[in-house]
């Protein structure tokens, strides 16, 4: 019974958890947008004191139900594990707690923390390593779905869905993703949950208040007659069936012992005084690393630019070639409204790309620099940020981006325009433009003439850097392909104007 | 109904016989399967054939040519589309088709030009035609003037006679100046087609018997047009060529204030007794295509009459028209047109007070008078013009434009709008990406300030999608 309660509410969770990064039109979130926010290292980094209390508490009651039904993680572990279970039953056994490896990896990720290294933090979080997978894996899948569903309803004259771009964000967070799913998934299909038990850092820090909850499975030793069926369906690896005792740091209450054990000598219940924890393992430990890449951190760019030409009319009819926008050098990395400043962003993100997977106007993507490698940063080639839009601040579970209003966006100054008078068509072409500052939400280009003495001299845009919001319309916007005339250069701390 | 398929059938084969290179003029009742555009169409007319022997005819007093009064516009020739190998390119088998059954059913005139189709029109054409004895069409082509660089004398005569390779003949029929009148006018034309001695050799290809009739088309500045006719006694004109519909006879300035009454321009023509050609009969569609309330009015006059066709009769009803051109697509516009003309049912007089109430009333709609000639397009920087002003259109006649954001059933059309709008434009081709650099400007036959509205629908999606107030 509890073991059927608790896959109920795991499969409930790990669907509106997987929902909120497959739906693109943000209607998902406004109901189960909560959902990401009592994982624990967001509420964490957040400063969410009321959620990481209930989730201590709700450990200290029950164990790390957390990690069975809450961390979305946990249960795609278990749900390979089920698929590795049907190929061989009884398939694990005990093993004793690696220590030094659980606490070493602990250690590192706080360090990691601390000196802002947003890359390791981002790999090693369990939620993250989730959203990544979802988000890289499920959601082109989810989207491909939903643009034959389009195409359909295109033909049948409804309205009711409307296709969207499937494009690689980031090559890196991709095979990042690709990598963490194939480790994982495989790790929980031979050894259920080894990377909750030796890796996460959540993990072990839930096992650390674990080994205090009140309520716990326990073996009663009077009616255990020793089989071991209850250690060989442990996916922690827990039960020392022997000594009749249950690794309690690592047990993370999915009930199944419950369930085997043919006497009833498993059940869930009170603590009792004379329970002690399970300690102190021999040493045997197999090395289960996470694979560990290194990543080009952007691809090196020709300043090669070629202006479109106007072409001569001769015939009616035709579209004219449009060549694909290209990614400017930017020195100093655009991050959105709300995340308040690079610095805000490297230490709070964790790089589950719930962000990315709602922003409409395909301007955010994860970052490939190696210290800030998955979480997310702005471009402009695709879309930009448009006034209406503060989705990825609401969706946010970290704080990383703060929730901002469409008033307070449109003073948040994130970064600036920038003029590149060798791309500008009035310049080089001498025709007639100014779309920039026809589309600028600031107001803060001017047309302004190319030489003061010429009265017929074609006009060019002068950007007002203090008004200037850094949003990227006049960038997106700019005919001149593939280099645009005018770019945004982020600022490291945003300010209201 | 069986008796209907077996006719079905019979009619495939008898076009297959013709695609085989068999010439027709056969008189024998073909059955056409009578599919026409809408379905409300079929429950009315479904059963009834397409006469191969009814058609209108109407005779140039000049040279006793027999013209049919459906003349085929070869601009809109149907395109590879999406799927094939190259989607822009023109499908030759359909255009065969369109042409075997246009003559089967006895139109004779073919109207195409060296710009249309991106340039690929009179290839087509010629392919399709010289399939038929030289004598039994009568073929028209132009003198294009798009470019500047055809401008000149040189590329001009260049110009010319690849008309004479590509449609695989050793005459023309009907040769136009084409669009004179359009961009700066009078200044134009002059450029183009008299400092040059280009209408001088015309004249003397007439004389050698190249050219069998000499006109020309008209559009915009209204003193061109009258100092050709001024200049008749001189030039001799043929014929010519003008814009005519029962909205542009008395309200031409109001669609466009450049155009001019097309009462005016075909009395000008019959008092001098020159045939006239019409085009845009249909306002490039935006006659067929008109608002639900409208055309819903037409219905209930004529149940058994298309919406196009009031505008077929209106422009084929005037006893100085050689014939009235369309520019088929479509296998079902040109059976509903071959409807409409074999034989013409000629408009009454309360007719004509109808279709000027049903002028009135289109007016009031404020669509944008784009006839997706395509003559603006290639944009240089990519835009799909006419495919983003054909949207803008679609959703006012449709009657899902929200005129205001209070407006009753807002969310659904804007959503409509949209969706719709990306659907129809790519984005990257969309109203936001005009720079306004003009060039398309002075191509538009029906002076339509492109950039002008470009911003105005841009400025539209963007109230649309920040959900601004208006």
């Amino acid at each position: 019974m509890l073991r059927k309660i608790r896959i109920l509410l795991a499969v409930v969770c790990f669907v509106s958890i997987t929902l909120l990064f497959l739906d693109f039109t943000g209607t998902v979130h406004a109901w189960l947008g909560w959902l990401a926010k009592v994982q624990l290292l967001p509420a964490i980094l957040a400063g969410n004191a009321a959620i990481v209390a209930a989730l201590v508490v709700l450990t200290l009651l029950f164990g790390r139900v957390y990690c069975s039904v809450i961390c979305p993680l946990g249960v795609m572990q278990d749900c390979a594990a089920w698929f590795g279970k049907r190929a061989r039953k009884n398939r694990y056994g005990y093993s004793p707690e690696r220590k030094w490896l659980r606490y070493g990896i602990l250690a590192l990720f706080v360090v990691a923390m601390i000196v802002g290294a947003g890359s390791l933090v981002a790999l090693l979080a369990p939620y993250s390593a989730y959203g990544r997978i979802a988000q890289n894996l499920f959601a082109p899948l989810w989207a491909w779905g939903n643009n034959a569903l389009a195409y359909m309803a295109e033909r049948a004259d409804s309205y009711a869905f409307y296709s969207v771009d499937v494009w690689i964000k980031s090559a890196s967070t991709l095979a990042v993703a690709a990598v963490s799913f194939a480790v994982i998934a495989v790790l929980a299909w031979r050894n259920g949950r080894t990377w909750c038990n030796t890796v996460c850092p959540v993990g072990t820090v839930l096992g650390f208040l674990s080994r205090f909850s009140l309520l716990r499975p326990s073996i009663d030793a009077d009616k255990c007659n020793g089989c071991g069926l209850c250690a060989r369906n442990c996916k922690a690896a827990c039960i020392d069936s022997k000594s009749h005792k249950i690794d309690y740091s690592r047990c993370v209450a999915c009930m199944d012992c419950i369930d085997k054990c043919h006497k009833g000598a498993i059940a869930y219940r009170m603590r009792r005084k004379n329970d002690v924890a399970e300690k102190e393992p021999h040493a045997t430990a197999e090395p289960s690393n996470a694979a560990r890449r290194n990543f080009l951190t952007g691809v090196g760019m020709l300043a090669a630019t070629s202006a479109i030409r106007a072409q001569d009319k001769v015939v009616d009819g035709g579209l004219a070639v449009i060549a694909d926008k290209k990614i400017p050098v930017r020195r100093t990395p655009i991050v959105p409204p709300g995340a308040r400043s690079l610095r805000n962003m490297a230490s709070h993100c964790t790089g589950c790309q719930l962000c990315v997977s709602v922003c409409p106007n395909g301007v955010l993507r994860p970052s490939g620099d190696l210290m800030t490698l998955m979480q997310p940063e702005s471009s402009y080639e695709r879309g930009y940020c448009r006034p209406e839009c503060t989705k990825c601040s609401e969706v946010c579970p970290t704080g990383a981006i703060r929730k901002i209003t469409r008033a307070e966006k449109s003073s948040i100054q994130i970064g600036h325009a920038v003029w590149i008078e060798s791309n500008c068509l009035p310049v080089t072409e001498g025709v007639y433009c100014g779309n920039c500052a026809r589309h600028c939400p600031a107001g803060a280009i001017t047309m302004i003439s190319y030489d003061s003495d010429d009265p017929d001299a074609p006009k060019i845009p002068s950007v007002n850097v203090e008004r200037c919001i850094g949003c990227g319309a006049c960038e997106n916007l700019c005919p001149a392909r593939p280099f645009s005339a005018i770019y945004v250069e982020g600022h490291e701390q945003h300010r209201t104007i | 109904m069986n008796n209907d398929n077996n006719k079905g059938i019979d009619r495939r084969e008898f076009l297959k016989r013709m695609g085989l290179g068999a010439v027709v003029v056969s008189a024998a009742s073909v059955a056409g399967c009578g599919r026409k555009g809408s379905r409300q169409d079929q429950a009315y007319v479904a059963s009834a054939d397409i006469p191969t022997d009814k058609m209108t005819y109407r005779t140039n007093r000049k040279n006793g040519d027999r013209v049919s009064l459906l003349g085929y516009g070869c601009m809109r020739w149907p395109t590879m589309g999406d799927g094939a190998d190259n989607p822009d390119a023109i499908d030759q088998e359909q255009v065969n088709r369109l042409v075997d059954f246009a003559i089967a059913h006895g139109v004779n005139y073919f109207d195409t030009s060296p710009a249309y189709c991106r340039g690929m029109s009179e290839r087509a054409t010629g392919i399709a035609l010289s399939r038929y004895p030289r004598e039994s069409y009568y073929v028209a082509t132009k003198l294009s003037n798009f470019a500047p660089s055809t401008w000149s004398r040189e590329a001009s005569l260049e110009m010319y006679r690849n008309s004479f390779k590509e449609l695989q003949v050793d005459y023309i029929d009907y040769m136009l100046l084409h669009a004179i009148g359009m961009g700066n006018g009078m200044a134009d034309f002059e450029a183009r087609y008299i400092d040059n001695g280009v209408l001088d050799f015309l004249l003397a290809e007439r004389e050698a018997g190249r050219i069998r009739n000499l006109g020309f088309s008209y559009h915009g500045d209204i003193a061109v047009f009258d100092r050709m006719l001024a200049e008749h006694d001189k030039y001799k004109w043929d014929f010519v060529q003008i814009q005519l519909n029962y909205v542009d006879w008395r309200h031409a300035k109001e669609i466009n204030a450049r155009n001019t009454d097309a009462e005016y321009l075909y009395g000008e023509l019959a008092k001098r007794n020159i045939p006239a050609i019409i085009m845009e009969p249909l306002l490039g569609g935006r006659l067929s295509n008109v608002h639900d309330h409208i055309a819903a009015k037409l219905r209930e006059r004529r149940h058994d009459m298309s919406v196009a066709s009031w505008a077929f009769r209106f422009a084929g009803s005037f006893p100085g028209v050689l014939t009235v051109l369309s520019g088929m697509t479509y296998m079902e516009h040109l059976q509903d047109n071959l409807r409409t003309y074999a034989p013409l049912d000629p408009l009454t007089d309360d007719d004509r007070e109808f279709l000027e109430e049903t002028a009135q009333a289109l007016l009031r709609y404020p669509t944008i008078p784009c006839n997706d000639c395509k003559y603006c397009m290639p944009c240089p920087f990519g835009l799909d013009i006419p495919g983003i002003l054909l949207h803008f259109n679609k959703c006012i006649n449709e009657g899902r434009m929200p005129s205001s954001s209070r407006d009753a059933g807002y969310s659904e059309s804007r959503r409509a709008f949209l969706i719709g709008y990306d659907r129809s434009v790519p984005r990257l081709r969309q109203a936001d990406h005009c720079i306004g650099c003009r060039q398309c400007v002075h191509h538009c036959p029906q002076n339509i300030d492109i950039p002008a509205q470009m911003q105005r629908i841009d400025r539209f999606v963007e109230d649309l999608k920040q959900g601004r107030e208006f």
